[in-house]
């Protein structure tokens, strides 16, 4: 399968499988109106089985959303057809209005203008924590 | 500026301090009675509570302060659909400092973030009561001399009880404490609690679902009440509420020692025949909650 390679642009690399379809919803490419390329299950020497996302555009990805959803991923950018820089993913401390509390007593739940923030509290269990009710990130 | 939203956000020494200073109060309340003067707190209670607000309001006029506030969201402009962020930003103009209770997990800290004046939790939901768990601190310091070495049962409500959850979350600070947990299957202590609070700070504890079995072995005996607010199903708090009464009876296989505690109110969960036993610490444990209140309106008033 080919996929052609971006000039200047993003590739998301090293995606765990099914994930790359999470990242590309959480990080709204849809809405994008460059080419976006998502391959799931390409072959991987280290992972065996990876998802790779290829943006076709100079595009400040939100790393705290990719490193939420998977924090091995990694990023790279890519300018004139080089790669000019790579960074690993890496679990954000807190997250924010990238997902939703679902305590119905959270204050969040009423008061809609409030930023959804989520905080890091483990890191080894990856656990997030509300940073109004406390409740935990499922 | 400094606000109290959490039991956690003072540390073992700031607890200690206050403990000192209402127990100074306790001894010398005409040292304290004009300290406050020309100082407004607003208590802002958009859920009703008796105690708590009272006891705030009584604090401060005891400090020679004034009060003002609300105690329904119904007498304020919530019921008009304001964010507490606004009703925050306007309070700050009239007092000094706020104690606000909301039936929201989370609201304080929001008020906190908009706040020109500092914040007192006063109560939020299910989540955080800190002022209790001071009051119950104070409790223990004076009625048993020490906050440590003592075995602590907590009996009731230990998934919905956040005075309990707040109360063990400070007192695995202490040395060598060691919890008894006493609640029906449905009322276990959380999960995250366990795992995050007690197990982490390496802190000794059995569940039971035996009152009787346990009593002997316990200094404190913290009842709570099985609250029916916190059930989104009615079947169930009327399955629930009576599971545990102290009477006498139970009572007789206790520490001459013991020490009775409940945040209250109470409903059945204490027999009233327990009222006038010595060991029954309830109702002092609601008055040492204005010494502590006053102590902390003066810490965060920054007053000396």
């Amino acid at each position: 399968m080919n996929i052609d390679s971006i000039k200047n642009g993003i590739v998301i690399d090293h995606i765990e499988p099914k994930k790359g379809f999470k990242i590309y919803e959480a990080l709204h490419l849809e809405e994008l109106e460059c080419s976006v390329a998502i391959i799931t299950n390409a072959r991987s020497n280290k992972m065996k089985k990876k998802d790779i996302i290829k943006i076709d555009k100079d595009f400040e990805v939100n790393t705290d959303v990719i490193g939420f959803i998977d924090p091995k991923a990694t990023i790279n950018v890519v300018k004139d057809g080089k790669l000019v820089y790579k960074y690993h993913a890496k679990l954000p401390k807190q997250i924010v209005n990238i997902a939703k509390c679902k305590n119905p007593r959270c204050i969040t739940s009423t008061e809609q203008e409030l930023d959804q923030v989520f905080i890091l509290t483990d890191e080894k269990k990856k656990i997030y924590r509300c940073k109004y009710c406390e409740m935990r990130l499922d | 500026m400094k606000h109290l939203i959490d039991i956690k956000d003072l540390s073992t020494d700031e607890i200690d301090d206050l403990i000192v200073l209402a127990k100074d109060i306790i001894k010398n309340p005409e040292n304290y009675s004009t300290k406050c003067n020309g100082k407004k707190l607003a208590t802002l209670f958009f859920e009703p509570s008796t105690r708590t607000r009272l006891s705030f309001e009584a604090a401060m006029l005891e400090l020679g302060g004034h009060v003002l506030g609300f105690s329904s969201a119904d007498s304020s402009s919530t019921s008009k659909g304001e964010s507490v962020a606004d009703t925050i930003r306007v309070v700050g103009y009239y007092a000094d400092i706020i104690a606000m209770r909301h039936p929201k997990e989370g609201a304080p800290l929001v008020a906190s973030l908009k706040s020109t004046v500092p914040i007192i939790n006063a109560g939020d939901g299910g989540h955080n009561h800190p002022t209790q768990t001071l009051t119950d601190m104070l409790t223990i310091s004076i009625e048993k001399g020490k906050l440590d070495n003592l075995t602590i049962g907590l009996c009731g409500d230990l998934k919905f009880g956040r005075t309990v959850h707040s109360l063990i979350t400070a007192m695995v600070q202490r040395k060598n404490i060691k919890f008894v947990l006493i609640s029906p299957k449905e009322l276990v202590i959380p999960e995250y609690l366990k795992k995050e609070v007690l197990d982490k700070n390496n802190i000794e504890y059995i569940e039971t679902r035996s009152l009787e079995e346990h009593i002997n072995e316990l200094d404190i005996l913290y009842m709570t009440r099985v609250q029916k607010e916190r059930f989104f199903n009615e079947a169930d708090y009327l399955r629930l509420k009576d599971y545990y009464i102290l009477d006498e009876e139970k009572l007789k296989k206790a520490r001459k020692d013991l020490c009775i505690m409940h945040p209250l109110p109470r409903v059945n969960e204490i027999s009233t025949e327990v009222d006038d036993d010595p060991r029954a610490c309830y109702f002092k444990q609601a008055l040492y909650g204005k010494y502590i209140r006053m102590a902390l309106i003066l810490q965060m008033l920054e007053i000396r």
